[in-house]
């Protein structure tokens, strides 16, 4: 069975609690967990300061990779409802990036399935990024430690 | 396959790093597959635009689906260079 998935890429900011309470609504009855992930712009990168980020996407592609990612997810646990809100655009540290939802019948798969899919976010989800560090721009990959949490998926 | 103008041209799209160093979009005339797209873009392309967009890790999307050097392009088709992708 494969869970509710909604996927936005969007400029503004979201909301939590809003996303929460339509999530709980979205899955009834049946959900026991929700686990729910923020990723939030860091004022540090590479030893240097970080004044902000820029976040560039190719429309269409960018959510197809990332409904992808969850059919991906759907495959491996028995999920409920799975909400992908990615911003795009100029953020400031402290901003929110990136909010996952993952609601479930049961903990253990919520939990697994929103880490899955922040690691596959990182590695596989058609963004680009660009920090405006102290030293200059930059447009940056993904680490190495990003790649090994994703290929550690796949043993 | 000869060069053509109008209708028998290929929109190119660049996205990150590519934007910057080659500019938004262009167009190249008629190519039949993804590799003779590249021979006329590196004809094309500046040497900084060049270098940046043939750098390794670069992908290349048609109709937004990634595809190898021996993909078939046609008139009409979005073709795109993607650096290095990452989200979160």
């Amino acid at each position: 069975m494969n869970a509710v998935a909604e996927v936005r890429i969007q400029r503004e900011d979201f909301d939590l609690a809003a996303e929460w309470a339509a999530c709980r609504r979205r899955s009834g009855g049946a959900a026991g967990a929700i686990v729910a992930f923020g990723g939030l712009v860091r004022d540090r990168a590479s030893d240097d300061d970080v004044s902000g980020l820029y976040l560039e996407h190719y429309p269409g592609m960018t959510e197809a990779s990332i409904e992808r990612i969850i059919a991906q997810a759907n495959s491996r646990w028995a999920l409920l409802d799975v909400l992908v809100v990615h911003r795009v655009g100029e953020l400031a540290p402290a901003d929110q990036i990136v909010l996952v939802l993952v609601a479930a019948s049961h903990r253990p798969d919520a939990f697994a399935a929103a880490e899955y899919l922040m690691d596959y976010l990182k590695t596989e989800a058609v963004f680009w990024k660009k920090e405006r560090r102290r030293q200059g721009d930059v447009w940056v990959s993904a680490t190495a430690n990003d790649r090994l949490r994703q290929a550690n998926w796949q043993r | 396959m000869t060069a053509g103008g109008g209708e028998q041209s290929i929109a190119v799209r660049f996205f990150g790093s590519l934007r910057e160093a080659a500019g938004e979009q262009t167009t190249v005339a008629a190519s039949a597959t993804v590799a003779a797209l590249k021979a006329q873009l590196c004809q094309q392309l500046p040497a900084p635009a060049r270098e940046a967009v043939f750098a390794p890790g670069v992908q290349i999307a048609v109709n937004q689906v990634l595809v190898a050097d021996d993909a078939p392009v046609a008139p009409g088709d979005e073709v795109a260079f993607l650096p290095p992708v990452t989200g979160g």
